[in-house]
């Protein structure tokens, strides 16, 4: 289907607006319903055992006590979940992952699952399950897992992307590297060179709501899933193919989501509560306690990064280099490469070289988490950037600006930039007001940059239009962040009419074609990008039907402003035709009008935001008060600049947790210590000082409105500006994230000493 | 002809090319002959390849054309949150 996607610089009058959020009152009523909000008749209660130990082989599993319990209707093992994968490692990993197969690969490693006729009967159930395990060797540190000493998390790896191949298996699944120029060189003109090592340890996503699902497998092959997803498309090929399902047989509906950000992106427990009602014969429903949710979904990486950065002393970048060791759990992953990627990706470079390392350890499998691998690479270059600046002797914005990428630079991952925002969002930090307001006593400032690529795809959605001329637009990438709200404005936007006559729901998988799923920064990119296009296909449509209720030829009908207007003198005393007016003709005029449009939505802006913090260390405590906190971001364009300014305002408080506080801490044992809320602490309200935003628009020239997208950019700075504010207050430079009180009591101590 | 440029792990599963000339008039005819030339990147161009022309970025357009003179770059297929 042909679609012009070019930016066309259009006044708007609907889009860039704030009207109410359609989801607003059923979420503040309870009305909304959630993953574990759905119930289906003779539904039974699904449990999951897992492993306790960090790396044991599962010897046996002797489930004979557990199915004789009264009231259990299936218990399941990996052998009944059997591989179906035809070689395809990636997905043999989700496999794996979702059931141990041979060998328990972290604490929490799913082992069995029972069906019963509720809670306390599966978990009853559990408890006669008998696993006898085989303890192997751990190691959950990063550092620690790449010294060859360090025990083999998988004994067939061997490091891939290195020449020659390796003859011994490693921790290190794989090498990536980018970069262009020559970095030896680079760094033989510089004046001042700084090098240091920098550590992020392992965070969660954080979501509010648990990972749930509703299954029901039918004696005839179709399937039946509720589930709480960022991408329920996905979610059913990936189910389908693991469960040998045909695709089109598995209806797959997602349900509002309490938060993903990344960790909704995966398949958990969905095939095991497939395979759970398959057994059964039954619905199965399956929730994950927050335990569980800690111990064995997917959390970010934590990483150990070594950077080195030279530059004359004008303050010209001659040279940078990065190493980034970032641990994927078990499995192999590509969270160093992107890391390797986004490194560097802010500026503009003439040698540059990025290594990435993907680092098997015995923890859950890593997943995606807002702009996936960039915070860390970000903390790392831009906390090396800001110690630069104080070698140089210049202002840590006025180095920035200096050395930023602009339209024309070579990426340090690649290709060469369209038009971008980083130049402007550091121009931006540099006139704002938080930059020269008075700070002090153990206070500090600190301001960072961050960079994600923002993604596009496969995206198919349907615009109705009803007898009274309201509209009905049903898409399929998963509203996860208010885009809702935003497509329904396009839609608004194209044909005219007010928002309100918009309603905007979110498809299953079987009542529309094929969504990537809301990843990337990519739902509103690329489902506005379908909808202008569904839009101008209704259009089209109506223009016909128009044509037919005044008898003319359809050449001389033109759209403008909402309206059917005749061409010309000849029709000139035809009153303008509204949608409402067609849509009443419709059942006489050819019956439904409807717009449809499948694309690939191609084109996606980069994206850069720069982000400006204040905070007060206590001396006596270590704790860190946030105390201001400016987010400047481009957009392309705000469709609903409310929800944009929530994407960064949030983006900014997930940041901030990850920098402060939150951190995944095992034990000796290998086992997760504070697989809870109360002992991982994320921000809450009063925690944070109210995060104020600026939005910035340089078009996307690939869209026609000049949509970037905008949901995960805002976590990439944080980090890096809260450990440079950390380090300027504290008078440390702060390379540990997160900045907990006891590693800048730590610092200070260390100060003191000398 | 066009000059195509690999990186990262697209690179490494060519066997570390890293600059290739191929005679291809759109991004199916490249993904055809890159599996051919290179049996290595059959996996990557199977599950999904990025392709950079002039800076723009595609993952799913075979029939989006190549210009001779325009630069066009390999990447992996990302993850994104």
């Amino acid at each position: 289907m042909n679609f012009d996607a070019r930016y066309a610089a259009q006044s708007f009058k609907s889009v860039g607006t704030r009207p109410i959020r359609p989801d607003g009152v059923d979420k503040v009523t309870g009305r909304a319903r959630y993953g574990a909000d759905f119930n289906m008749p003779g539904q039974l209660v699904g449990c999951i055992l897992r492993s306790p130990h960090a790396h044991a082989k599962i010897e046996k599993i002797d489930t004979s006590k557990a199915e004789k319990l009264k009231g259990v209707k299936a218990v399941i093992t990996a052998t009944d979940l059997p591989d179906l994968t035809n070689g395809d490692a990636a997905m043999y990993d989700i496999l794996d992952n979702c059931m141990a197969r041979g060998k328990a690969l972290y604490d929490g490693h799913a082992v069995a699952a029972v069906a019963a006729i509720d809670a306390r009967t599966a978990r009853q159930a559990l408890k006669l399950i008998k696993v006898r395990y085989k303890v192997l060797p751990h190691v959950t540190d990063v550092d620690e897992a790449v010294k060859p000493s360090a025990p083999l998390v998988q004994n067939d790896v061997f490091t891939a992307g290195v020449d020659p191949r390796p003859t011994k298996p490693s921790n290190i699944a794989r090498r990536s590297q980018y970069g262009h120029g020559d970095v030896d060189a680079g760094f033989g003109k510089a004046d001042i060179i700084v090098e240091c090592s920098y550590r992020t340890e392992q965070t969660h996503q954080g979501y509010i709501e648990p990972h749930a699902c509703v299954a029901s497998v039918n004696s005839d092959g179709t399937a039946e899933l509720w589930v709480c997803t960022q991408g329920h498309f996905v979610f059913r090929q990936h189910c389908a193919g693991l469960l040998g399902l045909d695709v089109s047989k598995l209806r797959v509906t997602s349900s509002e989501i309490g938060g993903g950000f990344g960790g909704k992106t995966h398949v958990w427990i969905e095939p095991v509560a497939l395979a759970l009602s398959r057994k059964a014969g039954r619905p199965v429903k399956l929730v994950m306690s927050r335990e569980e949710v800690f111990r064995a979904s997917g959390p970010t990486s934590a990483t150990s990064i070594d950077v080195r950065i030279g530059a004359r002393s004008d303050g010209t970048i001659t040279a940078a280099l990065a190493t980034l060791r970032y641990s994927c759990g078990p499995y192999d992953g590509m969270w160093a490469e992107i890391g390797a990627m986004t490194a560097f990706a802010c500026y503009d470079l003439e040698n540059v070289r990025s290594v990435g390392q993907e680092v098997l350890v015995n923890r859950p499998k890593t997943a995606a988490y807002r702009a996936p691998s960039a915070p860390m690479a970000a903390f790392a270059v831009e906390s090396a950037i800001d110690e630069l600046a104080g070698k140089v002797g210049m202002d840590p914005v006025a180095l920035r600006i200096k050395n930023a990428a602009k339209e024309g630079t070579r990426s340090s991952y690649g290709p060469v930039y369209g038009p971008i925002g980083i130049g402007p969002t550091l121009e931006a930090v540099q006139k704002h007001p938080h930059m020269n307001a008075p700070l002090g006593r153990n206070q500090g400032r600190g301001m960072a940059c961050g960079f994600w690529f923002n993604f596009g795809g496969q995206t198919c959605t349907d615009l109705n239009i009803g007898v009274d001329g309201t509209v009905t637009l049903a898409v399929g990438t998963v509203d996860v962040g208010g885009s809702r709200a935003s497509l329904s404005l396009v839609a608004a936007e194209e044909l005219g009419i007010p928002y309100e006559q918009v309603k905007a729901v979110i498809a299953d998988t079987s009542t529309l074609g094929y969504n990537d799923m809301t990843d990337g920064s990519r739902g509103t990119f690329s489902s506005s990008m379908a909808t202008i296009s569904a839009a101008r296909n209704a259009i089209a449509v109506m223009k016909e039907r128009a044509a037919r209720m005044w008898d003319i030829p359809v050449k001389d009908v033109d759209w403008e402003d909402g309206h059917a207007r005749a061409r010309g003198k000849k029709h000139g005393n035809l009153p303008p035709l509204s949608v409402k007016d067609i849509a009443a003709a419709a059942p006489k005029t050819g019956g439904p009008i409807a717009g449809h449009s499948e694309l690939v939505a191609d084109g996606a802006g980069v994206s850069f935001a720069t982000h400006i913090c204040d905070v007060e260390i206590d001396p006596e405590t270590g704790a860190t008060k946030v105390l201001r906190y400016t987010v400047v971001q481009d957009a392309g364009k705000a469709v609903h600049p409310d929800y944009v300014e929530g994407q960064y305002q949030g983006g900014a408080a997930q940041g901030i947790g990850w920098a402060l506080n939150e951190e995944y801490i095992y034990g000796e044992d290998g086992r997760l210590q504070n697989p809870g809320f109360l002992d991982y602490r994320i921000p809450v309200c009063s925690d944070l000082p109210m995060i104020d935003t600026q939005i910035l628009e340089i078009p996307n020239p690939n869209h026609p409105y000049g949509v970037r997208g905008v949901g995960e950019t805002s976590i990439v700075p944080p980090l890096a500006a809260i450990a440079n504010a950390v380090s300027n207050a504290v008078g440390v430079r702060m390379t540990h994230i997160p900045m907990s009180p006891p590693r800048i009591l730590a610092a200070l101590d260390g100060k003191k000493a000398g | 002809m066009v000059a195509v440029t690999l990186w990262g792990s697209v690179a490494a599963a060519a066997g570390g090319a890293e600059t290739i000339d191929i005679e291809a008039k759109d991004i199916r005819e490249l993904f055809g002959k890159l599996a051919e030339q290179y049996p290595g990147l059959e996996p990557l161009v199977e599950n999904g390849i990025a392709v950079a022309i002039d800076g723009v970025i595609y993952r799913d357009s075979w029939s989006k054309e190549l210009p001779r003179d325009a630069e066009i770059v390999l990447l992996p297929r990302l993850a994104g949150g």
